[in-house]
């Protein structure tokens, strides 16, 4: 279970300090789906950066199946049990697909357990797996070696930024399979920020940010229609 | 059917050095073979299509390679061991018509006294219509001693009509200087393939400069250069394309810089046609930060996802 208690992280800009995540607390129950959604710039990725290790919280306590993970930093938080899906993944001169994905399971891949990987994200395994990991796969091709590499290793918790940004119709559709298979099995939690309806939809809870807060948290049936109502407004969502 | 054999009992260092340098499954004395030790030739080898003369006038050796040789490779490694020796050598290769040859030639220099160890091997390639060459070269220097460890390789490469010839060169590790003159001339439909890999650290220079000349109408050339500068290490790279015909030449140098390295990327791409088309791009940074965040949520240490980038930069 995470446990996240009164975070907070700050940046200072022209001498002057301002929140970007203030004061945040929520939970995350084994085999839990969270969702995180609110407005562009409301602070879920750099929320999601702090949970990784990536930015350092200035307040407030993260707990790992009771472990107090505050103080680790990006790699303990990965050897704690937590995968992270970046939102604009880099890229690798040099590097294969096939690498990459060893690296991320831990061990060396066979062709075919790299396959299966692929596929899983939508990708066509045997034309990617000797490709480099570098200016010549697109945006999209990226995004969804991304997902593969958090998806190649059993964590406790996974974090998944925007997920579906960038990729097509139907390899998001895949991925929604992905995830809903994960979430069936309760072997991990899930936390996606997203504006994507379908993939709210899938949450058991929805979290709103909004300038750096919570601005709702509760069970998908209650929160959902709430986020419905406000429409564009409120949360950039995906309707088509 | 002609083939000859003088085979060697080779000692610890060397046999360490040739693990280093010669690739795939490793010097073994069979096939076409030329194993280069403190300046004398400790073995050889001939095959059925493969013959290697020792040079009368000069130091070095003639290999011939015939318009048969499918698919075989001929290895003349190079290992300097003695603390203060320079040793010049002179190789030949004339590759026939239609030949498909692998040449591997590794240079490694162990150097455990106070005296500088030098080798400057001195290759040209002929490379006949249609003939299909790989040629692989890995530096590499060790040892306790302060002497310097230097390799100065000089390639002449020459191609006639429609002939491939690819160029894999690496520069492991431990090389304190290096000064690389490479210098290609392609015939009609020729295909140059070059690729260029360099790691130097500490206090070591690098140098290489490359002219590559599309003299042949519909020739080619891919160049791609990648570095890796270390500790107050220095790196020149002065690659240049020049477009004598319609040609298609791209000419591509990428660095990583970290410590207090320096690097010099200076590509020229020189057209004479109104047919040449010559791209060049180069790059120099640090490693990005990006890259080493996403291999440590992969639960690499900085220092270990910065190795795991610089190895397959290299790769």
């Amino acid at each position: 279970m995470l446990e996240v208690k009164n975070l907070t992280f700050n940046v200072h800009e022209n001498g002057v300090e301002r929140s970007i995540v203030e004061n945040i607390s929520f939970q995350v129950q084994d085999g839990e789906m969270l969702v995180i959604t609110g407005p562009n710039g409301g602070g879920k990725s750099t929320l999601a950066k702090v949970l990784m290790g990536i930015e350092k919280a200035d307040g407030g306590q993260i707990l790992l199946d009771g472990e107090d993970i505050t103080g680790y930093d990006i790699d303990h938080r990965a050897g704690a049990g937590i995968g992270f899906a970046f939102q604009q993944p880099p890229r690798f001169k040099g590097m294969t697909v096939n690498k990459l994905l060893s690296l991320a399971a831990g061990r060396e891949l066979s062709e075919p357990e790299c396959c299966k990987m692929l596929s899983a994200v939508g990708l066509c395994a045997r034309e990617y797996i000797k490709r480099e990991v570098d200016g010549t796969l697109s945006g999209g091709e990226m995004k969804r070696l991304e997902i593969a590499t958090v998806l190649a290793r059993h964590h406790k918790l996974c974090i998944f930024d925007e997920p579906e940004a960038g990729i097509d119709l139907w390899s998001f559709s895949m991925l929604i399979q992905q995830f809903e298979k994960i979430h069936q099995k309760k072997e991990e939690s899930l936390i996606l920020i997203s504006h994507q309806e379908r993939i709210i939809q899938m949450a058991d809870r929805i979290m709103v940010i909004e300038g750096g807060k919570v601005a709702a948290i509760g069970p998908r049936d209650e929160i959902l229609p709430t986020l419905l109502d406000k429409g564009e407004s409120c949360v950039c969502m995906d309707r088509e | 059917m002609e083939q000859t054999i003088d085979q060697a009992k080779l000692d610890r260092i060397t046999e360490q050095i040739l693990k280093q340098i010669d690739n795939g499954n490793g010097f073994s004395q069979e096939g076409a073979f030329n194993l280069r030790h403190n300046g004398v030739a400790l073995c050889h080898g001939d095959s059925e299509h493969i013959k290697i003369r020792k040079k009368e006038d000069k130091p070095g050796i003639d290999v011939y390679i015939d318009a048969e040789t499918k698919g075989e490779q001929v290895h003349i490694p190079v290992v300097v061991d003695a603390s203060g020796m320079t040793d010049i050598v002179y190789n030949d290769f004339y590759i026939a018509d239609g030949a498909d040859v692998t040449i591997v030639a590794g240079c490694g220099i162990h150097n455990s006294g106070c005296n500088e160890s030098r080798h400057d091997g001195i290759h040209s390639f002929h490379v006949g219509k249609g003939a299909n060459v790989r040629y692989e070269e890995k530096h590499y220097g060790e040892g306790e001693g302060t002497g310097a460890k230097v390799l100065n390789p000089v390639t002449k490469i020459y191609m006639e009509e429609d002939s491939v010839f690819t160029l894999d060169t690496a520069q492991i590790k431990g090389v304190d200087s290096t000064l690389r003159e490479t210098d290609v001339h392609l015939g009609a439909g020729a295909k140059l393939y070059v690729l260029e890999k360099l790691m130097t650290h500490d206090q070591q220079t690098a140098e290489s400069n490359m002219e590559v000349d599309l003299d042949g109408e519909g020739s080619s050339a891919q160049i791609i250069s990648r570095s890796v500068a270390k500790g107050t290490s220095k790196q020149i790279f002065h690659p240049k394309a020049v477009g004598n015909a319609k040609c298609h030449a791209h000419v591509q140098c990428d660095s990583i810089i970290m410590d207090h390295a320096e690097v010099s990327s200076i590509p020229e791409i020189n057209a004479r046609h109104l047919d040449a088309a010559i791209i060049h791009e180069a790059a120099i940074g640090r490693i990005n930060d990006e890259q080493l965040i996403k291999l440590r949520t992969l639960g690499m240490t900085e220092e270990e996802a910065e190795g795991v980038i610089i190895e397959n930069f290299l790769n």
